[in-house]
């Protein structure tokens, strides 16, 4: 029976208006939610658990402002949640988050991990595959189905089509939006997150080899022509091709 | 100058233009690169030859007939020399540049859209912010298509490896995708509809002018929302697809924050919309306030005209 781990990350709302103050991002105002394709995660690892048996564990990376995302996600139906840190830990880059998780995983026993595609804040979409190749496993990404009778078999898209696509031993799979809909929790899932412990637990990590110099608002776009009424689309093309060159 | 290592993106048998332009990335970065492509048949490798790279690689393996990440990665880093490792910002060579990383214990970058000597500029929240890191040595980097100029063609030295890695992955079929338009991810046009277009029928009208342009079809998350017709894979915005294609028409959508952030690093934007408020009217290079109906079939009429 397998031991699943799905990784879930705290991320600003999508909706959130991102701010700079300085050279960083000024978050303290933003609403914080579990990162959307991690909610697809957490859905494919509990349709795993449901159809192999086994234990779904949530595993984050953060300081204590995390665990919200960890009782969200055992009030959807996780059975353990876990949280890497180190409080020595600050603007970690892609190979000291990574493995730091993986040394995680391996703690935790697990056999096949679940995460979004990409987190909403960085939209990298490394961590999944590089957790992969630390551990040895093997990896697909954006799958956006799985089905687990007679082993995994899970959808990704290539060139031209889905392929399906089988995977032996352990794995990571990193999960797109899905064409089912995803649980949400109910109230008996809440009360339950509520009284949850957090495990936390640490990990090494090597120091960052790249480091932040500067966060700033996008170059603001020189102001436009604006045209009234629809016979307009004619001299808008004309500029498409004569002054855009984009046509 | 020190070393990197491109790897090259193909399209149906041939080099795809963004690799050209991680020519001009490498350079950009005070690198010499060395152009990798990994193959079936070393063939292929006959049209990578750039002015300003040092070679060309050929790592020929059975393992590449379908994407694996985890022997593509074996292979590539057998193959592949030490140096700044860089790549296409697409889906799948974004996943491989994770698992190079990986194995060779390095970090990565992804999406850079500006080099400025080690300093490298990638867009975080989708577009909301940018963010600008300096590397302190060898990593792998991922760069988005259409920013750097392509490098000119040269005569290839191609060398050849046979290299492969162990297959974990196996697939089984392939479902060819219904609709054989261009994906909005891999598209220089893209023509989106929102929710203004009033029913999923609708979306014909965009169709059509698609077809004109050899533009791909998008839509807003409100549009994919709202109509089931609509499939998540058209969705450009924070939850959908990042694009930034030469030219966006955005059409009967008001420019929400979630789908500014898909979007607003596209060359050209055109905006139709009947509400002049509409917030997409900011961001636009050619705005048009009117309804689409009234608006579509003068632009496809003209581009016909331009086209023909």
């Amino acid at each position: 029976m397998p031991n699943i781990v799905v990784l879930v990350k705290r991320v600003p709302d999508t909706n959130a208006r991102i701010v700079v103050n300085g050279d960083r991002v000024d978050l303290s105002a933003v609403k914080w939610v579990i990162s959307p394709y991690d909610e697809f995660a957490i859905e494919t690892a509990l349709q795993h658990k449901e159809s192999a048996g086994g234990s779904v564990t949530a595993l984050t990376l953060g300081p204590s402002e995390a665990d919200k995302v960890l009782k969200d996600a055992k009030a959807i139906g996780v059975d353990e949640i876990v949280r890497v840190w180190n409080d020595s830990w600050s603007e970690m880059d892609s190979n000291s988050i990574q493995s730091a998780l993986s040394q995680a995983i391996t703690d935790l026993g697990a056999e096949v991990v679940y995460c979004g595609k990409t987190a909403a804040d960085t939209g990298a979409g490394s961590t999944g595959p590089g957790i992969a190749e630390r551990l040895g496993w093997s990896s697909v990404s954006n799958i956006t189905g799985a089905s687990f009778d007679g082993g995994l078999t899970v959808t990704a898209p290539v060139g031209n089509g889905d392929a399906k696509i089988s995977v032996s031993g352990n794995a990571v799979i990193s999960c797109d939006k899905g064409n089912f809909k995803v649980r949400k929790p109910n109230v008996k899932g809440i009360m339950m997150a509520k009284r949850a412990q957090v495990s936390v637990v640490s990990a090494d990590s090597p120091a960052s080899s790249v480091t932040i110099v500067s966060q700033t608002s996008p170059p603001a776009k020189p102001a436009g022509k604006k045209y009234e009424g629809g016979a307009s689309a004619e001299e808008v093309a004309r500029l498409l091709r004569d002054e855009a060159n984009v046509i | 100058m020190s070393e990197s290592i491109i790897i090259a993106e193909t399209n149906k048998g041939s080099m795809a233009q963004v690799t050209a332009e991680l020519v001009s990335a490498a350079i950009a970065l005070g690198t010499t690169p060395t152009v990798v492509v990994p193959c079936v048949d070393p063939a292929i490798a006959d049209g990578a030859g750039y002015d300003g790279a040092a070679r060309t690689i050929a790592v020929k393996g059975t393992c590449f007939e379908n994407y694996d990440a985890a022997s593509w990665a074996a292979a590539i880093d057998a193959a592949a020399p030490s140096g700044i490792v860089i790549v296409a910002a697409t889906p799948q060579s974004k996943d491989l540049a994770a698992r190079i990383a990986a194995r060779r214990g390095l970090s990565v970058v992804q999406d850079v859209v500006a080099i400025d000597g080690m300093n490298l500029t990638s867009p975080i929240y989708s577009g909301k912010a940018m963010q600008t890191v300096a590397l302190s040595g060898d990593a792998v980097i991922s760069v988005r298509a259409n920013i750097f100029p392509a490098a000119a063609s040269s005569a290839a030295n191609v060398s050849v490896v046979d290299q492969s890695g162990d297959v974990l992955t196996a697939v089984q079929e392939i479902i060819a995708r219904a609709s054989a338009r261009l994906d909005v991810a891999e598209a220089n046009i893209i023509i989106s509809g929102g929710r203004g277009m009033g029913s999923p029928d609708n979306f014909s009208h965009l169709e059509k002018i698609a077809d004109v342009l050899g533009a791909a079809v998008g839509a807003s998350r409100a549009a994919v929302d709202t109509w089931d017709e609509i499939p998540h894979s058209m969705q450009v915005g924070q939850t959908g697809k990042t694009v930034n294609p030469n030219l966006y028409i955005a059409v009967g959508i008001s420019g929400a924050i979630q789908h500014l952030a898909g979007m607003r690093s596209s060359k050209y934007i055109v905006a139709i919309n009947k509400d002049a408020d509409a917030p997409i009217f900011a961001h636009a290079d050619y705005g048009i306030v009117a309804t689409w109906e009234e608006t579509l079939p003068v632009l496809e009429s003209a581009l016909l005209a331009m086209m023909s």
